[in-house]
């Protein structure tokens, strides 16, 4: 699927470090969009193995910031073709995606969360009790008795997709345009000379490059200390599970902030679920018994008919949190160091449109006009962009 | 389920405490710049190592400041509040990243027999 080169050049027009979705993707769109082709994309691990292939696949645009709807509907729009781009079958699938309100508070940020998507074009509505029986005739609407369904956000155009089908198909469509992949190379240092990125170090040796762009996600502090800067990132991780596969049953995506749940049902049958970040910082993968228990007794609320159903598997990603849940984007006080974090627990959706829009960042040096919102000295700027009322799950 | 040893309660289950963050020296708001202020207001240090945190334990309300490798998840040591007026000593003991050493087990460890190993790591 892929070229594998045994050697790497003595220099690059630019060094991609991380080859999740991301960084593949904003690869992609150099080579296609902007001619740039003498590029690597470097991976300490193998290609797609971060949270690009640990996420719970959802695709959404129904956010609350008009930063964030703008910016999330461009990556649903750029979704739409992606398969058909890549010559790949992303299972992409369209099935609504509720966000259950249990109490007054939810349906009041559920209506204000509507008329901004409104606002901007983006297909959503808060809806009763009813329509979200209709969409989910199989829900306990009372969910046990303690938190009774008043209605939900119904955003149509909610998706899943494949998600290691998505690293696949930009990889391959940077691949074929002469982009070197290079897994099992870590980056160890960053070469900075006169506030001027001049090459990386890697286990492999070192590389010359004007332009490094770092889409790392969790692993985002460490390099940030090789080019010795500060940010808001702190890493929690995220935990996710799913069942074993049975009949389809699920078709709508399912999202409730107050239970701590979210839920869909793959092609194959599997439930896919995930809930809140774990509650302290912690640099490793290892999954816990809590979170299993946690969030199955609120599946159960849910659709207390699932009680016989086994988990078949248990994981972790390390989500690079920021304090106002919108990501860290664009150019950098080092010049030719490019940012691509601050993704945390909201990054899959975003894939395309981070991809195309670092991309525009990198080629031009100059930030794209949908980044604009989420630049690196909004901090310093005491203007943070607020996306917290949109986090799916409360974080 | 993982055990956090309180200096006031002795071992706990982790679901017990509430995490609030690193300890971090305020700069006077009074004499600092801006920019010196949203430092302290927004950046953190994200990478992994020894770090002083607050903990509180929820159901008596002790607030103490434990000493933990955030790459390993192991407790170093544990302080009364007091000592972060005192001055804690520098933050050592931690691994390297990537380190491939075994957590130690037992007191002051922040793993338990109820926590799951070998998970598959990767997502449908």
């Amino acid at each position: 699927m892929f070229t594998r080169h045994d050697s790497l050049k003595a220099g690059y027009d630019v060094v991609i470090i991380g080859a999740g979705g991301h960084g593949l993707a904003a690869a992609y769109y150099l080579a296609r969009d902007h001619g740039i082709r003498n590029v690597a994309v470097l991976e300490k691990g193998y290609l797609g193995g971060g949270n690009t292939g640990r996420n719970t696949t959802i695709i959404r645009s129904n956010y609350l910031t008009p930063e964030g709807v703008k910016f999330y509907d461009e990556s649903l729009r750029l979704w739409q073709d992606l398969g058909e781009d890549f010559d790949l079958n992303l299972f992409y699938s369209a099935r609504g995606h509720y966000t259950l309100a249990h109490t007054d508070s939810a349906m009041r940020t559920m209506r204000w969360r509507a008329e901004v998507n409104k606002h901007f074009g983006v297909r959503s509505e808060a809806v009763d009790a009813a329509f979200v029986k209709r969409g989910i005739p199989s829900i306990d609407m009372s969910c046990g008795g303690h938190a009774p369904i008043l209605g939900a956000l119904f955003h149509e155009p909610g998706a899943i997709a494949r998600h290691d089908a998505v690293a696949w198909g930009y990889g391959r469509g940077a691949d074929r345009r002469g982009v070197e992949i290079h897994q099992q190379t870590e980056v160890t240092g960053i070469r900075v000379q006169g506030g001027r990125v001049t090459g990386v170090e890697t286990t492999r040796g070192f590389i010359a490059t004007p332009k490094v762009l770092c889409a790392v996600a969790g692993y985002t502090p460490r390099v940030l200390d090789m080019v010795n800067l500060r940010t808001p990132i702190y890493v929690h991780p995220l935990q996710a599970m799913v069942s074993e596969p049975v009949k389809p049953w699920l078709d709508p995506i399912i999202v409730s902030g107050s239970l701590h749940v979210y839920v869909s049902q793959t092609a194959r049958g599997e439930l896919v679920m995930g809930a809140s970040l774990d509650p302290y910082e912690l640099h490793a993968t290892r999954p816990t018994l809590d979170f299993v228990e946690g969030l199955a007794s609120h599946m159960l609320d849910m659709f207390p008919f699932l009680s016989a159903v086994k988990v078949n598997r248990q994981w972790a990603g390390l989500a690079d949190m920021t304090p106002d849940f919108a990501p860290i984007m664009g150019v950098t006080p080092v010049e030719g160091f490019y940012l691509d974090a601050g993704w945390g627990t909201w990054g899959f959706k975003a894939t395309p449109v981070c991809g195309k829009t670092m991309s525009h960042t990198v080629a031009t040096g100059r930030n794209h006009p949908l980044i604009e919102g989420f630049t690196f000295d909004r901090f310093a700027r005491y203007q943070l962009t607020g996306e917290k009322g949109a986090a799916s799950v409360g974080h | 389920m993982k055990i956090l040893v309180c200096p006031l309660n002795g071992p706990r289950p982790v679901s017990e405490f509430a995490y609030g963050g690193e300890v971090r020296p305020s700069p006077d708001p009074d004499t600092c710049s801006d920019a010196q202020w949203s430092d302290y207001v927004f950046n953190r240090s994200g990478s992994p190592g020894a770090k002083y945190e607050w903990w509180c334990h929820i159901a008596s309300g002790f607030w103490f400041v434990v000493l933990r490798d955030t790459l390993r998840d192991v407790v170093l040591g544990t302080f009364p509040a007091e000592a972060v007026r005192q001055g804690l000593p520098p933050a050592t003991g931690a691994s390297t990243a990537g380190a491939s050493a075994v957590p130690p087990r037992g007191p002051g460890v922040l793993s338990g027999p109820g926590v799951l190993s070998g998970p598959r790591e990767s997502a449908s």
